[in-house]
């Protein structure tokens, strides 16, 4: 895999895009975010539902979340917007961020003055904080640098036979080069911890990739009940898949065949290289959230039913199983795996998907991105909100 | 050309169909040979590329996913209806 250009951040990491952010650290000051995002151009508001009426473990997920994206290395600087009275503060943000060197800037819309002024106080600052990441130019990077997610959803009996594998070959070779890849949705990997405890890369890795599969299976029997077994649902079925072992293998094919060297929590970044697995739903936004926070530059999404989902502040690479949906979708597939694994090898299907990482990785704009692609922010929560 | 199958991991004991294939059919495997498809194979659906004994593993990816409920033969369709869970995967 050759080295790519990437923007440079004070922490050391490597950005494939450049983005300000107008973060609201509640979701009570998502309209004035909105407000400074509409006058001025450029920036990249980041809207989520949380922030607040949380407490324990879903609190220290939401922090980790949103300090997570902050630090995600294609975002070059962000504005904070806090309303006041709320758990998760602007200042407590800021200071995780500007841990890592990047310009923060962050204001409470009630110590402002009201939606309008902090509207117009929050434009001025996220105009100068554009002003200073233009400054920010790509330089040479090693695929070492590179964090790939791993993502599938709204998947066919095709997903894993052409996308997932095609995906897997890509991810091994991102793995040779010294890169590190990001598997989640731990749901999907019910029924292969066998497989995976055999990959790990030693007995404390593989103790825990156990005890998050087992995890995974426990909370869909005590959420579903007798219906738990149609994880592997009518529809999965109907399209072939006998057992629940088959349909998560097709999962986690989209991982390749590298050894696991560390697992991660949710939204938790890895410290290891090579392919990481990550605790998380298999809820595509919400787990889109968890590989964001970990620092993906980029996500490779498959999908036989089509889904369009982006991500803000993340490329995401939507690879079609089945040349139908391909056609029926041209607008939001980036890629048709079951054309491109036509007489070729897999090895040739990679070639080209590798090289389509490597574009979209300096700049090349994915379907999703052209589509405006990135709503709203879901995070992952444990508890009911009080 | 066109496959007609996939062949996921050459360990595999099963095919996967890229088309609905009819009983009787003889289709190219992408390992070169041939196979005669011995039931109806619907898109997606997996086909025996050999005879899987009762009790024998059923392997795609490479990784067993279960064992066969019954005898199956080459060209055979495999889903729940001769597949049992595995007891030890």
């Amino acid at each position: 895999m050759r080295s790519f250009k990437g923007y440079p951040r004070p922490d050391g990491k490597v950005g494939a895009r450049n983005h300000v952010v107008v973060m609201p650290t509640v979701s009570c000051a998502n309209g004035v975010a909105g407000a400074i995002a509409r006058q001025v151009e450029g920036v990249v508001p980041l809207y989520h539902g949380h922030g607040c009426g949380r407490g324990g473990r879903d609190l220290e997920l939401h922090f980790r979340a949103l300090a997570g994206l902050l630090a995600n290395p294609n975002v070059a600087a962000a504005l904070l917007v806090g309303l006041g009275c709320e758990v998760v503060k602007a200042r407590f943000l800021a200071d995780m961020a500007e841990a890592g060197g990047k310009p923060v800037e962050h204001f409470e819309i009630q110590e402002v003055g009201g939606s309008r002024r902090a509207a117009q106080k929050g434009a001025a600052i996220a105009r100068s904080l554009l002003e200073t990441a233009s400054a920010c130019e790509r330089v040479e990077a090693s695929p070492q640098d590179l964090l790939l997610g791993l993502k599938c959803g709204g998947s066919d009996s095709l997903s894993g036979v052409t996308a997932n594998p095609l995906v897997g070959e890509v991810a091994d070779r991102v793995v040779a080069a010294g890169g590190t890849t990001v598997l989640t949705e731990s749901t999907e990997m019910i029924g292969t911890s066998h497989i995976l405890e055999r990959r790990a890369s030693d007995p404390e890795v593989a103790a825990r990739v156990k005890e998050m599969i087992e995890a995974a299976d426990r909370r869909t029997h005590e959420i579903m009940g007798p219906m738990a077994s149609l994880v592997i649902a009518p529809g999965n079925l109907e399209g072939g898949m006998s057992s629940i072992q088959e349909k998560s293998l097709g999962c986690i094919a989209k991982a390749g065949t590298s050894p696991v060297m560390q697992v991660v929590d949710y939204a938790e970044t890895p410290q290891a290289t090579g392919l990481v697995l990550m605790d998380g739903p298999g809820y595509d936004t919400e787990s889109m959230t968890g590989l964001a926070a970990a620092g993906v530059q980029v996500m490779m999404f498959t999908t036989g039913r089509g889904n369009p989902i982006g991500y803000p502040v993340v490329p995401v690479i939507k690879i079609a199983s089945n040349t139908p949906l391909f056609r029926a979708m041209e607008d939001d597939m980036d890629v048709d795996a079951e054309a491109a694994l036509d007489g070729a090898s897999l090895t040739g299907a990679g070639d080209a998907l590798e090289e389509l990482l490597l574009r979209v990785l300096e700049g090349e704009q994915t379907k999703a991105e052209l589509n405006g692609q990135d709503g709203i922010i879901c995070l992952y929560t444990t508890n009911p909100a009080f | 050309m066109e496959q007609d199958v996939i062949i996921i991991n050459e360990a595999d004991n099963v095919a996967v169909a890229r088309r609905d294939i009819p009983a009787g059919e003889e289709v190219a495997l992408p390992t070169g040979g041939s196979l005669t498809t011995a039931a109806d194979i619907p898109r997606g659906h997996k086909v025996a590329l050999v005879a899987i004994a009762e009790g024998g593993r059923v392997i795609k990816y490479g990784e067993c996913i279960g064992v066969a409920g019954a005898d199956i033969g080459p060209g055979d369709w495999v889903h729940t209806h001769n597949i049992e869970a595995a007891d030890k995967p």
